[in-house]
């Protein structure tokens, strides 16, 4: 299940090193170690982050639903969301990955898990990312969350009469508005390309 | 079909026409020869005959006074220059009116064409052409291209993909040197009898000089072909960061060709040098930048002069750096970089398109009297043609061009995650242009230290004309025969812009989850302390707490308005929403509430509903505008806090202008948006006829769309009007009590205001502010 042809070794032992690092020798991950890691308390969106490795859909599941802790095979699928894509990749098998990777940030916008980001989710996305500007009220908050909503509903659904509601943007929308980002080679961290020793398991 | 005929006689018309220009330069020159004393002669000969025989004791005869004189010295430095000027821009206009030509040849190379002819002209007059000085050149026609790059430079993708720009510019410039100075030094001694008397120094530096790419060639040309945004930015990197290896490398053998030797410590004095001129070039640029952005944040009193400080401090930093003999271009780039975020917060609108306007107004007029210089120089400047060398220079360059991509780019994709393809390869060795930077440099070589000086000069110019003509002209017609990706027009989406911060965050909280301090950890790390220190010195007020986000939001808001504005209203939606999708689509329905007034009939509400409905659709899209015209009052002139008041008062104004049609009068404290959204919105009118095929309307305003009417109606019922006036009070239909309200006191009752509505003849004929239907009327805030 871990689709390890495509990790070494190497990084499979330095990330369970890391791994029970942040468990302090304990088998299963909770949330509160991961709360516990200082840099991460400066993040405006650490608890969306810390979720998605407790979301049942990122692995590979089916099924809805959180996991109350998780084990080391668990740890290295979410972050194998952030592995680059190889070199000669195909057309296709790019198309996949981004995908994936695009999956992966709409299940974490999408905390009701019903498959559609409402305008009440997105809002509050847009809320935490404000969240570390103490001055902005909610209501510059909702007008920007207003406004992007306005605009996925333009470019996707074009036409709607006075009546209709909008219910909220599903995957291939969301996959249409964020086409042009270029996810598939934004969305990587390095560690899985350079040499391991690079990271600091220790601390 | 005339249309275009009769563009292309006005193109030949305006050419003619700088070519005419042109030509008085020698006449100009000419000119100045004769003195100035027979001009006086002529006019007053029969006026006072008198005074002429008045000579005999007398050595003075007074002359009469003239009336008309020709005095050209006077003015002739500055009216050269102007009449220089007026040739390029003469040019470039006429250039542009000829689509056929211009598609197909770059502007440089029709430029340098002209430079040729002019130069050929003043030479058949017999006159010597100006030669383009290395002092003009580095010191006015370079800085302006260089600070208009510096300042509009995409600061993202340089520093993604910094590592890769430096490793071209500073191995790549090297290999090109020393592979082409070299190999011309063998060929030299191989020749014989010719060329034997130039040295390995002299060589080196030959090679040194020719090998850096150029960006004023480079800009000129790709700027045209619209190529992606990842090669732009390392072609263009590399030819701005080379300045530095180039400038050392250049004083390096220029002070020891004389000596002619050079020592392993001379070469260890050279590396240090490398890093003091580049870093100290960045530091100085940074210093001024920071100079730059400290002084704006005063300049809220005096915002006229506010583009002169971005440009001063520029120019100093690049004298500054000069002065040191560090790297000037380092310096006006890492200046304008530096200052741009702050600068831009501080100033004003107007301020930015001046700065913006000016910057490409004279990097243009630079660049094209650069090219046009080059022409002229050209037929001006002493040559000596050996055919060995100058084909040899040639070969040399190309080779070592292609190699030294090549050999690099497999290093360098080692450490990419978007690896380089061959086709960018190409792209990238294609793109090494040479120009007028070379040049200068040759030129100011001593010729009592070199005297291959001319021959150098010869086999530069054949390298920058090949370089220009030939690749300049293919590298359009290849980039579509190999499909490069071009740049994308795509307009920067809010979605986008959210979506790019959230992976910020979240690419650096994984990495701390995985203990790796990476590239986003880094810079989380100086965005926040940029955040917390360095905002809060350099920009002024309010602004300094502004996250990204809410700048983008805002900029994008004007950007709309602004656009809606020069659409002619609310009628023609601008293009990036074509739908009709409006934000009653979005809202989600609100559960129905407890009404505090007297229920209506079913069917009544509907058949109201209904009515409603129809004409609402209409009005719903003029009035979604709304929202941001209110942007357009200057903002960023009256104050940040001010603005934030007037938006909530906007969005509470919104909500219960979306509901009903009979829109109540706005609270009076609000003239300005009664008169935007009038003044911009001549169709408005047209809401006149729609009501007359409907029958009365009498509006029960306890007949609620959604919750919020209920609002409405506490309101009047405070004030105590009666529901009846409401029909006339469609205050889309006159204008002149809107805007007249902007003078009366906010508690004036909205009756006695729609009974002079009622009675009112009509508009005002002449509204003072009709071109400016935006500023605040600062008095009734």
């Amino acid at each position: 299940k871990l689709r390890s042809p495509r990790v070494s070794i190497e990084q499979i032992k330095n990330l369970h090193n890391r791994f029970t690092y942040l468990t302090q020798d304990e088998d299963t991950l909770r949330r509160e170690h991961l709360e516990n890691i200082s840099n991460l308390a400066l993040n405006p969106i650490r608890r969306q982050i810390i979720e998605a490795f407790f979301d049942k859909r990122n692995m590979g599941e089916k099924e809805k639903g959180c996991l109350q802790e998780i084990g080391f095979e668990e740890f290295v699928t979410v972050l194998s969301f952030f592995r680059p894509p190889k070199p000669r990749t195909a057309d296709e098998e790019m198309k996949n990955v981004k995908k994936e990777k695009l999956r992966f940030l709409f299940n974490m916008h999408d905390t009701d898990k019903d498959g559609i980001i409402t305008l009440d989710e997105y809002r509050r996305v847009v809320e935490e990312l404000l969240s570390s500007y103490e001055t902005i009220g909610a209501e510059t908050a909702k007008a920007i969350s207003d406004a992007a909503m306005l605009e996925v509903a333009s470019v996707t659904v074009g036409q709607m009469g006075p009546d209709e509601f909008y219910e909220g943007i599903t995957f291939e929308q969301f996959m249409q508005i964020l086409k042009d980002v270029e996810i598939e080679t934004k969305m990587n961290i390095h560690f899985w390309n350079l040499d391991t020793r690079t990271m600091q398991c220790g601390k | 079909e005339k249309e275009d005929i009769y563009i292309d006689y006005c193109g030949m018309f305006i050419l003619v026409l700088g070519l005419l220009v042109g030509s008085l330069m020698p006449l100009g020159g000419a000119a100045s020869s004769p003195d100035t004393g027979t001009g006086h002669g002529g006019s007053h000969g029969n006026k006072d005959p008198g005074y002429a025989k008045n000579g005999n004791g007398t050595t003075y005869s007074k002359k009469p006074f003239p009336v008309l004189s020709f005095d050209y010295e006077h003015v002739r430095l500055p009216f050269e220059i102007s009449l220089w000027v007026l040739l390029a821009s003469l040019m470039k206009l006429g250039f542009h009116l000829i689509p056929r030509v211009s598609s197909i040849v770059p502007e440089s190379c029709l430029l340098i064409v002209v430079g040729l002819l002019v130069g050929g002209l003043i030479k058949l007059v017999g006159e010597d052409p100006p030669v383009l000085e290395s002092k003009i050149f580095f010191f006015y026609l370079l800085p302006p291209i260089i600070l208009d790059a510096g300042y509009f430079m995409p600061i993202r993708q340089f520093t993604e993909n910094l590592g890769t720009i430096l490793m071209f510019a500073v191995v790549g410039t090297l290999w090109n040197s020393f592979f082409v100075g070299g190999l011309l030094y063998g060929v030299c001694q191989l020749e014989g009898h010719k060329l034997a008397y130039v040295d390995l120094l002299s060589c080196l530096l030959f090679g040194s000089i020719i090998s850096a790419v150029d960006p004023v060639a480079v800009l000129a040309v790709f700027e045209e072909i619209h190529i992606n945004e990842l090669l732009h930015i390392l072609v263009f990197g590399e030819s701005l960061l080379n300045d530095a290896v180039t400038v050392v490398l250049y004083h390096l053998f220029e002070e020891y060709s004389s000596v002619g030797l050079i020592t392993v410590t001379d070469v260890f004095l050279g590396i240090v040098c490398f890093l003091v001129v580049s870093l100290g070039g960045i530091v100085v640029g940074a210093i001024y930048g920071i100079l730059a952005a400290f002084t704006s944040r005063f300049t809220s009193h005096t915002r006229v002069i506010e583009p002169l400080f971005v440009f001063v401090y520029s120019y100093m930093a690049y004298l500054s750096a000069e002065v040191f003999h560090l790297s000037g271009i380092m310096a006006l780039i890492a200046c304008g970089a530096v200052m741009r975020p702050y600068v831009e917060a501080n100033i004003s609108h107007k301020s930015h398109t001046t700065i913006k306007y000016f910057l490409k107004m004279w990097s243009s007029v630079s660049d094209t009297l650069i090219f046009i210089f080059l022409g002229v120089s050209t037929v001006a400047g002493p040559h000596q043609w050996n055919w060995t060398f100058v084909v040899a220079t040639l070969i040399f360059c190309l080779v070592a061009r292609v190699l030294g991509v090549v050999g690099l780019t497999f290093v360098i994709n080692k450490f990419r995650i978007v690896k380089l393809t061959s086709k960018d390869q190409f792209i990238i060795a294609y793109g090494g242009l040479r120009g007028a930077i070379a040049f200068s440099l040759v030129y100011l070589l001593n010729p009592e230290h070199f005297p291959m000086r001319n021959m150098f000069l010869t086999a530069i110019i054949t390298v920058i004309f090949f370089t220009v003509f030939v690749q300049g002209m293919t590298i359009r017609p290849l980039v579509d025969l190999l499909a490069v990706k071009k740049k994308q027009e795509t307009k920067r989406s809010i979605n986008e812009e959210i979506h790019t911060q959230f992976l910020d965050h979240l690419l650096t909280g994984i990495e701390d989850i995985c203990g790796h301090y990476g590239h986003h950890h880094w810079k989380d790390k100086l965005n926040r302390f940029n955040k917390k220190y360095v905002k809060k010195c350099l920009i002024a007020g309010e602004r300094s707490k502004e996250p990204q986000l809410i700048a983008f939001y805002h900029k994008m808001e004007m950007k709309q308005a602004i656009e809606l504005v020069e659409s002619g209203g609310g009628s023609k939606l601008p293009s990036a929403l074509p739908s009709t999708v409006s934000m009653q689509n979005i809202q989600p329905k609100k559960p129905s509430q407890d009404r505090a007034l007297p229920q209506l009939s079913k069917a009544r509400e509907e058949e109201i509903r209904k009515i409603l409905r129809t004409n609402l659709q209409r009005t719903r899209q003029r009035l979604r505008s709304y929202n941001r015209h209110t942007l357009i009052a200057d903002p960023y002139e009256d104050g940040w806090n001010e603005m934030l008041i007037k938006r909530k008062k906007m969005k509470e104004l919104e909500k219960k202008m979306n509901n009903y049609l009979t829109v109540p009068a706005p609270p009076p404290d609000s003239p300005t948006i009664a008169r935007a959204r009038l003044a911009s919105d001549p169709q408005a009118w047209g809401l006149k006829s729609v009501t007359e095929s409907i029958p009365t309307i009498k509006v029960d305003l306890a007949s609620p769309q959604s919750p919020e009417s209920v609002n409405v109606v506490d309101e009047f019922s405070k004030k105590g009007s009666q529901p009846k006036e409401e029909e006339g009070g469609l205050t889309m239909k006159v204008p002149s009590p809107a805007k007249q309200r902007k003078d009366k006191t906010p508690d004036e009752e909205p009756q006695q205001r729609l009974m002079r509505c009622l009675s009112d003849p009509g508009p005002a004929a002449e509204e003072e502010d009709e071109d400016d239907p935006f500023l605040p009327q600062k008095k009734s805030w």
